[in-house]
């Protein structure tokens, strides 16, 4: 090749470059590249969760569950409707809170998914949360053995977190508290520790969502720390009048008390006679 | 007994007599001692509602000098290391420090914490109950309204006491009732961030505030607590304890026991059994356990945030208060807190300390009186009594709505919203009702002396009728039922000129409302009914 024919070559295609079909053309191969690079990353194994495979005999099995148990009111494709919201990108973590603790299947409606015996066992759960995941990645189910709430929480900070985020609703003790309309934060004592980490990662019912980014894995896991410390904490200084401030214990000085005080005077009072 | 000179036998007793006599020689003190303490006091149970809060304010002062060797009462940041685990390597103030290191790793302490607070909550629900007792019987009445006043100056000294004792730890629970008053002074219109500023020495929290409330709740309340218990006793003993009605208790006598040896006996044993209840409550019934609020930081709260109950009420006005404010002239007032937290209580607070003179102005009753009112004889201010308590009890409630929302599966917002309503409707009828009540059980006491006690056996006459036989009861009791003063028999019934323009006419209707009664049974009906009686 001379010179010429690549100076004749160069000029050909700069004057393609400024042909009008150019910036279209452009644009289309941009996104294309943008695209594949996107669906290979994607597809690449991430902290999210490996959608299991749409044809998984787990997920078929999952996707009859909910059939039968679930789309009357998310919808036949999960995609949500006019009284529950879509279940697509939800994720395992949510399925286990909330089906694992008997909220969903709802019993009622009015005010907002209460705690109740679970209505499938956790190999049904199971295959429903993989069926949730299969439609679109989201945060995956825990298990109690996988959080190493012993080993890395720590149970003071776990404290400090817990008061600056969740006793605003939980109670300073996570004995539970009201919010408006009837709906209410429920009481954290007893609560197995993946439930209380799939929460704060799907943030269900009243509750806001604490990402990773908010709330890192660790700090959560101190949280649990805390929580498992307080529900097993002896209660220092004699019954604990249900952990709900001074309230209880007006009601004891206005009753035991006063009444026990009321009580001897009259006794001494009918002495004297 | 120096005066009968009778010398006694025994080593023991000469001895006493020998000291007895040296301190008589130098102070004179046997002619105060045998006259006061033969003096007279009327036994009912009720009569010992003070004495249970002069207990636990003792109570509180032996137990809160305790307190004290280890308070630290500063705000300064410190690095908890104690005992209490789950707190441990937390940066707090040393107010919080120094009280979770009081309740664990000083022996006793937390028992003596518990003893204190459950002491205060004790001496402020007697102050109340007291209160009722005094009002209900009419025990404030001349000469003993100056009496009544210092009792209401001690409640509202109590309350602020309370306040700030529990303010002291500075946990979470309390820095949220700080932030609570903070806020309140500064709803005082224009003056208000001026006042709050110069309370907190600086924008909240700063580090000033906890020493302040500290020097307040060790020294000047106490001080002033001793001073107004001391005029409050010796009003009771210069103007003699009330006593209830019956035979042979006038206006001009007391009927009772003496002091030496009964009441000496009573009373000192009953300071220990006050003593012994706030134990073992101390003992078994967690109180204000800090440790599980945290360290106060302005960022945090807890779900169900309540005060002690005396602080309640105050509480619930501010929770039901609607969203009002206004903007005039460079001032915000906030109305939300300004009415429920200041102006209602204030109004409150002015009404019952001039109850009674007010109630004497309504009545027009300026006698003296030593003999107390048994509470259905004067509907009027027994019905406004529980109407009183009615509104307080509602306002509580409120304090605690979120608390009884997920206890009972209610609705916080429908909770309020029945206060909100209720605080202005549950009142009158209460009023209503209970007015119905007294004159109702004031015709049952006309009933119960005119035909006699129903006993409850039927008895068949020849004639086939069914009759409940009816037991007259004891004399004593009919006095006791009929003495009560009738309205027509005060001495100066209003006089006219009182009663014009639109204050006398109001004056005028609160006497007749005030004077409202069941006729109580006379003699003459006695007899007439003697006669045709079985």
């Amino acid at each position: 090749m001379t010179i010429m024919n690549m100076k004749k070559r160069m000029k050909k295609i700069s004057a393609l470059r400024r042909k009008r079909i150019a910036g279209p053309i452009l644009v289309v191969a941009a996104l294309f590249t943008i695209g594949t690079a996107f669906g290979v990353a994607s597809a690449l194994p991430s902290a999210q969760q490996t959608p299991a495979s749409a044809t998984s005999p787990l997920v078929s099995q999952g996707k009859a569950i909910f059939l039968r148990g679930c789309s009357s009111c998310h919808g036949l494709n999960a995609e949500g409707g006019s009284i529950a919201p879509a279940l697509i990108g939800v994720g395992g973590a949510a399925v286990d809170f909330q089906v694992g603790t008997g909220r969903m299947p709802m019993a009622d409606m009015s005010m907002q998914a209460m705690q109740k015996k679970p209505l499938y066992d956790p190999a049904q759960t199971a295959a429903l949360a993989a069926y949730i995941s299969s439609l679109a990645p989201g945060p995956a189910s825990v298990t109690n053995e996988n959080l190493n709430w012993e080993r890395d929480g720590n149970i003071a900070q776990g404290g400090q977190l817990f008061r600056t985020n969740c006793a605003m609703c939980h109670n300073f003790a996570g004995q539970g508290g009201a919010l408006t309309n009837g709906k209410y934060a429920p009481s954290l004592m007893g609560v197995e520790p993946k439930y209380v980490y799939e929460a704060m990662v799907t943030g269900p019912q009243s509750m806001p969502k604490f990402t990773d980014a908010t709330i890192t894995p660790q700090e959560k896991l101190s949280i649990i720390s805390w929580l498992q410390s307080a529900n097993h904490e002896q209660n220092q200084g004699g019954a604990s009048l249900g952990r709900v401030g001074p309230f209880t214990e007006g009601l004891v000085a206005w009753t035991l008390a006063i009444g026990l005080l009321i009580g001897v005077s009259t006794w001494l009072a009918l002495k004297a006679k | 007994m120096a005066d009968k000179k009778t010398s006694p036998t025994t080593r023991t007793g000469k001895l006493a007599a020998g000291a007895a006599n040296y301190a008589d020689d130098r102070l004179g003190s046997a002619g105060y001692l045998k006259k006061n303490l033969n003096k007279i006091f009327p036994d009912h149970w009720s009569f010992m509602l003070g004495e249970v809060c002069l207990y636990s304010f003792v109570i509180l002062l032996l137990s809160g000098t305790f307190l004290t060797f280890w308070f630290d009462p500063s705000q300064r940041d410190v690095v908890y290391q104690g005992a209490y685990t789950p707190l441990s390597g937390v940066s707090m103030s040393a107010a919080y420090a120094s009280t979770l290191h009081l309740s664990f790793d000083v022996r006793g302490g937390l028992l003596m914490r518990q003893i204190h607070h459950w002491a205060a909550l004790i001496f402020m629900v007697a102050i109340v109950v007291h209160l009722f007792r005094v009002f209900f019987t009419g025990a404030f009445r001349k000469p003993r309204e100056t009496n009544w006043l210092i009792g209401i100056g001690l409640l509202t000294f109590g309350i602020i006491e309370g306040f700030l004792g529990y303010s002291l730890p500075d946990d979470l629970l309390s820095g949220t009732g700080i932030r609570i008053a903070e806020a309140i002074l500064q709803a005082i219109p224009v003056v208000g961030s001026y006042l709050a500023f110069f309370a907190f020495g600086g924008p909240f929290p700063g580090t000033s505030f906890i020493p302040r409330v500290y020097m307040v709740h060790i020294l000047l309340l106490p001080a002033l607590f001793l001073a107004l218990i001391t005029v409050h006793l010796m009003m009771v003993w210069y103007q003699k304890h009330t006593q209830f009605p019956g035979p042979g208790r006038k206006e001009s006598n007391v009927v009772g026991y003496p002091l030496m040896p009964v009441y000496m006996a009573k009373a000192g044993g009953f300071f220990f059994i006050v003593f012994g209840v706030t134990a073992f409550l101390g003992a078994v019934a967690s109180i204000n356990p800090i440790w599980l609020y945290g360290p106060y930081t302005p960022g945090q709260i807890s779900a169900g945030s309540q005060p002690d109950w005396y602080m309640g009420w105050l509480d619930g006005l501010v929770r039901m208060a609607p969203p009002l404010e206004t903007h005039w002239l460079g001032h915000t007032i906030s109305w939300n807190i300004l009415l429920p937290s200041l102006v209602l209580p204030g109004l409150i607070f002015v009404g019952m300390t001039f109850y009674p003179f007010i109630e004497a102005w309504i009545s027009g009753d300026h006698r003296e009186h030593h003999l107390l009112d048994r509470p259905r004889n004067v509907p009027n201010r027994t019905a406004l009594g529980a109407m009183s308590i009615a509104f307080m009890v509602i306002a509580l409630a409120n304090g605690g709505n979120d608390i009884i929302a997920t206890h009972f599966h209610l609705t916080i917002n429908g909770i309020m919203w029945f206060t909100r309503i209720g605080l202005f409707t549950v009142p009158p009828i209460v009023f209503i009702i209970t007015k119905r009540v007294c004159l109702s059980l004031q015709r049952a006491d006309r009933d119960l002396v005119l035909h006699g006690r129903e006993t409850g056996r039927l008895v068949m006459l020849p004639s086939g009728e069914m009759i409940e036989v009816h037991e007259p009861i004891s004399d004593a009791r009919k006095w006791t039922l009929t003495q009560h003063q009738q309205p027509e028999a005060l001495p100066a019934p209003l006089p006219e000129e009182a009663l014009v323009g639109w204050k006398g006419k109001l004056r005028k209707r609160m006497n007749e409302a005030h004077n409202v009664q069941v006729p109580a049974a006379t003699l003459s009906e006695l007899k007439e009914l003697g006669d045709s009686h079985h």
